[in-house]
């Protein structure tokens, strides 16, 4: 919201510097993001008479003295076609800084600060400037836009600055408005908080005009739809002569960057932005039927707005019809038919009221927005709706642009624009707060924002004005109060009435943060990704058109399509991940990530879908395996003493001899395996690189296992070494099994060297395999366990047709 | 005899001295005291010394064999300790090669905030609770005093997934159902990730806040104020101080924006509070009556307050990361810079 200061001196008599009523605003809750001078790149211009002005022969210049009172007189030569003797025009002294233009002297390029010259041979001590040289435009100075000097008033006072004849001096207010107060998202608005803060009195606004005895006979307003619109007022205004705005407020519609149009169209938007409240003009002469009427629009019926754009409508929009046509998209834009024109000579004023999220539906859906649709989205309230016309009617006779008749229709559904009362008690507004703020103080604050207060006991009774809807109860006093009163009163305390609480993690969080930092002591480090992706991530894995992974959860109104999916894997980003860090020349890395798949249990949603924790584990680079992958599975294992198994696998976009599933207490629970070589092409990966993901939600159940301590043995193990060669086709795993099965006093067995080569044959390998054996209630005898390697063997033998090598 | 004795004790001392290793030693040893040794020889021959001489000559043995013996020892220590000596200096190395480690990895800086968060809050007696990414209009929204047709709607951007489902844009979704499942006392933090529909340089479309909520008798302004002093002072050091300036938010009410002391410059402006000397780090306010009143919570007995921060934005203070998408794009060389 842009507030000059000059204009809010209109209604306040401000009496201390821009910068403190920015910390003044600041601390009641207005933000002001920016203070900006109007003039702030322009110094040392200053008024200067031209004595004598003489051509220099066979050019466009001429040579001037020019007098700058105090500051002395110059010579300056100057190249403006309207440069005269006993002319006043703004001297650039030298040192000045002024507006740097091209050579069409219309093109800013920048700024530039003046020194002495020489122009063919003449010494030129400053430059008289145009309008464009200064930053002003026509609208905030008649004439300046004039391609030569600008021509200041005879009565300018020779050497004085030209920033405040000019309105350079003013300042702007960029003030952040929050949503509960639309009411300031107005000058005047903001001039009843800028007079409450500064503990003075507003100003009223001039709301006076005189109706004539002209009448429109037979006009009619008709709202079809209250819903969306409460009040509308129209208001008939003839002899209008369409003409160009006085001075004063193309200046100020400039300082809030809206361009002069015409004196009627330039008075709705002055009062849009003086009072917040969006206004429209009709040409009166092309409303038919003597009849304006509120409704929704017909689906498919067509509009044309100001700007030359056709709608096509639906009962969703809102229109201001006359007897046979929309003539307004309500609250958005008006149309082209009955747009005020050169030639207009009557008006029908417009000052409504339309539910906001109406409007902002509407504007969003059709695509078409303007500042009054802007402004209903924020909030409009009745009571300014009423003010606003008034406040219009007037502009118009004080312009003298046309004549207020007597044809004035308002229909409205009965909301109140009188203050409404409120009772709260003190007592609780302080509990609120806190602190216990002197009754004066409460009092002297709610006067100072028209609240009317009065006190009786611990009563407190205001009178809340209908612009201020965001007033429910006692906590939106305590508001008022405080922010006016001071944060800084508020004392820290540390909930002395509060009960005493147990804080922190709960075991499913902590076991997660164990789980985490596991993998942080193995090597790896953790990542986050988006819980959306892209439908080309599902592609990218390759994955058959009925995958599960392909009943992804859309986003309606994604920022593009790579963002458009709720995630049902963690790999694909996991392998982007890689290939970005490969392709930054990051060779290897370990990366897991802890994260929510989104499983709907129906498409469209209509119930919460199962967020299912995931974590995936990638890791690359020359030295990795499909082993040191498996680590990872081992870690989260150990972590929740639980036993995975692993079973050869095959996924579409892993390597079809390096994928296995992870089995948990017979139950899958994720898989890992080698990256294919189709996507390290597509992905230009350069190392190997591999991925696993585990169902972490189907580990969870297993995070209350509690730890147990297994007595020491009482009698010494023995360990057996074994070594088969076998066919490559024999796993590990089922060598592993039949040790285990053939005899119950195995407690450990690991595999501790493979070896191929020619000698043993294609297709064979040496497996070496160490086998603890722990005696349970006797110490084992050399025969004992010799019996046990025996049952082994024969196991292996019947099972797998394996043999110790010999 | 004696001079015999005499000359073995003699010879075999010398010989001791001249030995250069343990083999050599050894030698001395078995040719000396051996089975067959010399003295052992000597021994073997008392038989053929007169009666009364035995005592004196087996004096003598025992002297010259004590004397060897402890030759022996001392020789052999000595030598123990030169060959300890040459296995050390073999084993010289250059201590200023680089070292060896097995690199742990470490926990995403969001996790690093959130775990110092959730360790603060903890120990002020906070429940953790971590609500669902994927939530209800109602509970995101509405619940929160934010109906359909509510301006506030319009300050952030929602991912709709359905009319009635979204991505959740707060985690003050949280407050609802932790008040839904719970009566006060209440003191819980909900961190989580949330969504915008922002994308550009200093927004990314997925972020983290972490909400608080206390519901308590009697818990005011001055609690909030109270606490949040506490909580700046862990996070950004013991001279952070807290400014409160009016804010809203639908939920809250009155509704302050917390700003901290910066703790780059104190106070005095730097580049990083652009000059204001406060840092703008959360929102926060005492809880809406109909918020509480929307969960079945009597506001005639029990107030709160409730706070949201931003995590990344702490991160990005606290370690001075200066690209909040970088957080999301695991760059190796982003993830190995910051550790618990």
């Amino acid at each position: 919201m842009l507030a000059p200061l000059s204009w809010l001196k209109e209604y306040v008599d401000i009496d201390c510097t821009p910068q403190e009523l920015q910390d003044k605003l600041f601390s009641c809750g207005f933000e002001v993001e920016e203070l900006k001078q109007v003039g702030e790149d322009i110094h040392d211009v200053v008024v200067g008479l031209v004595k004598t002005c003489e051509p220099i022969p066979e050019t466009h210049l001429h040579v001037c003295t020019v007098d700058a009172g105090s500051h002395g007189t110059f010579q300056v030569c100057c190249g403006a076609d309207n440069v005269k003797a006993g002319g006043k025009f703004p001297l650039a002294l030298v040192g000045a800084q002024v507006i740097m233009t091209g050579k069409d002297h219309v093109t800013v390029e920048g700024l530039m600060t003046i020194e002495k010259g020489k122009l063919r041979g003449y010494d030129s001590e400053g430059m008289l400037c145009s309008g464009v040289e200064l930053g002003v435009s026509d609208d905030l100075f008649p004439g300046a836009s004039y391609n030569g000097l600008l021509v200041l008033p005879d009565d300018a006072e020779v050497g004085a600055d030209v920033k405040p004849i000019l309105g350079l001096d003013d300042w702007i207010f960029d003030i952040a408005i929050t949503a509960n107060r639309p009411d300031c998202q107005s000058v005047y608005g903001i001039a009843r908080e800028v007079a409450a803060v500064l503990n003075k009195e507003i100003k009223p606004l001039d709301l006076s005009y005189t109706e004539d005895e002209v009448k429109k006979d037979g006009f009619t307003v008709t709202v079809d739809a209250p819903e969306l619109c409460p009040r509308y007022i129209a208001h008939y205004v003839h002899d209008v002569k369409i003409g160009e705005s006085p001075l004063w407020m193309k200046r100020r519609l400039a300082l809030v960057g809206i361009g002069s149009i015409s004196n009627v169209v330039d008075i709705t938007n002055y009062v849009l932005t003086e009072l917040g409240q969006p206004m429209h003009a009709f040409d009166s002469s092309y409303i038919e039927g003597n009849m304006i009427n509120v409704r929704r629009a017909n689906n498919g019926e067509k509009i044309v707005t100001l700007d030359e754009k056709e709608f096509e409508l639906n009962d969703q929009n809102l229109v201001i019809c006359d007897g046979k046509k929309p003539v307004a998209l309500a609250g958005i834009m008006g149309g082209l038919n009955s747009e005020i024109l050169d030639t207009t000579t009557e008006v029908m004023f417009e000052a409504a009221k339309f539910m906001r999220d109406n409007i902002r539906k509407s504007s969003r859906a059709l695509g078409q927005a303007s500042d009054s649709s802007a402004m209903y989205a924020k909030g409009v309230y009745e009571y300014t709706t009423v003010m606003a016309m008034k406040r219009a009617l007037h502009l118009i006779e004080e312009l003298g642009c046309g004549k207020v008749s007597s044809t004035h229709v308002e229909v409205s559904t009965g909301n109140s624009i009188e203050p409404k009362e409120m009772k709260v008690s003190i007592e609780r507004v302080n509990k609120v707060l806190g602190i216990t703020v002197p009754n004066e103080d409460i009092i002297r604050i709610l006067k100072s924002l028209d609240f009317n207060p009065s006190v009786n006991g611990d009563e407190l009774t205001i009178q809340v004005p209908a612009y201020r809807e965001d007033m429910e109860s006692y906590p939106d006093v305590a508001e008022e109060v405080i922010r006016m009163y001071g944060y800084e009163h508020v004392i820290p305390t540390f909930m002395p009435t509060a009960q005493v609480t147990m804080g922190g993690f709960d075991l499913r969080q902590m076991s997660e943060l164990k789980l985490k930092r596991a993998l942080c002591g193995a090597g790896a480090y953790e990542g986050i990704h988006y819980s959306f992706f892209s439908p080309s991530d599902l592609d990218l894995l390759n994955l058959p058109e009925d995958a599960m992974e392909r009943k992804a959860i859309k986003l309606i109104n994604p920022i593009n399509a790579d963002l458009s999916l709720m995630r049902t894997t963690l790999a694909p980003q996991m392998i982007r991940a890689m290939a970005r860090n490969q392709k930054r020349d990051l060779l290897e890395g370990k990366i897991y990530e802890l994260g929510n798949i989104f499983i709907p249990k129906d498409l469209p949603l209509t119930e919460y879908p199962d967020e299912r924790e995931t974590l995936c584990v990638g890791v690359f680079g020359e030295n990795e395996s499909f082993y040191t992958l498996k680590g990872f599975a081992k870690i989260v294992a150990d972590t929740f003493d639980l036993e995975f198994t692993y079973e050869p696998s095959e996924k579409t976009f892993l390597h079809p001899y390096q994928t296995a599933d992870i089995i948990c207490d017979g139950e899958k629970v994720g898989y890992l395996g080698k990256v294919s070589y189709e996507i390290m092409d597509e992905l230009d990966m350069r190392v190997p690189s591999f991925v696993l993901e585990l169902d972490i939600r189907l580990i969870s159940k297993y995070y209350d296992k509690e730890q147990k301590f297994m007595p020491l043995p009482k009698f010494a193990i023995e360990k057996r070494d074994f070594a088969f060669v076998v066919d490559k086709n024999i796993t590990c795993a089922s060598i592993e099994n039949g040790i285990k099965e053939a005899c119950k006093y195995v407690t450990d067995v690991k595999l501790f060297d493979v070896y191929e080569g020619i000698q043993l044959g294609a297709n064979k390998r040496s497996m070496a395999f160490s086998v603890v054996f722990t005696p349970q209630n006797e110490e084992f005898t050399d025969e004992m366990v010799e019996g046990y390697v025996k049952k082994i063997l024969k196991n292996l033998d019947n099972k797998l047709g394996i043999s110790l090598r010999s | 005899m004696q001079n015999k004795l005499k000359e073995i004790r003699e010879k075999a001392i010398s010989q001791i001295e001249n030995a250069a290793n343990l083999e050599a030693l050894n030698e001395v040893r078995n040719v000396v005291l051996g089975k067959k040794g010399e003295l052992t020889a000597v021994l073997r021959g008392m038989k053929d010394v007169a009666a009364e001489d035995r005592p004196k000559v087996g004096q003598w043995v025992n002297e010259a064999r004590d004397a060897i013996e402890t030759k022996l020892e001392a020789q052999l220590k000595k030598l123990e300790k030169e060959a300890l000596k040459l296995r050390y200096e073999a084993e010289k190395i250059d201590v200023t090669m680089p070292e060896v480690v097995a690199e742990p990895g470490s926990l995403h800086p969001i996790t690093l905030v959130k775990n110092e968060l959730v360790d603060i809050f903890g120990s002020m007696g906070f429940e953790v609770f971590e609500g669902t990414e994927i939530e209800t209009d109602y509970y995101n929204f509405t619940a929160l005093n934010t109906p359909d047709d509510h301006p506030a709607r319009d300050m952030q951007d929602t991912f709709y997934l359905s009319p009635e489902f979204l991505l959740r844009t707060q985690t003050s979704a949280g407050q609802i159902h932790v008040m839904e499942a719970k009566k006060p006392p209440i003191k819980v933090i909900s961190p989580g990730k949330v969504f915008r529909s922002d994308d550009d340089a200093t927004h990314s479309p997925m972020f983290s806040q972490m909400e608080g909520l206390v519901v308590d008798k009697g818990i005011s302004l001055c609690d909030l104020k109270g606490m949040l002093d506490e909580f700046v002072k862990k996070i950004f050091g013991k001279e952070t101080k807290t400014r409160l300036r009016p804010s809203y938010f639908p939920f809250t009410e009155p509704s302050v924006e917390v700003d901290v002391s910066c703790f780059q410059c104190g106070g005095c402006g730097c580049k990083l509070c652009k000059g204001t000397g406060w840092i703008e780090v959360l929102g926060a306010g005492v809880v809406n009556n109909k918020v509480l009143e929307g969960c079945g919570i009597d506001t005639n007995e029990y107030s709160g307050f409730a706070f949201g921060i931003g995590i990344e934005r702490i991160a990005m203070l606290k370690y001075g990361i200066n690209n909040i998408k970088m957080l999301f794009e695991s760059d190796m060389r982003v993830l190995k810079q910051l550790h618990e």
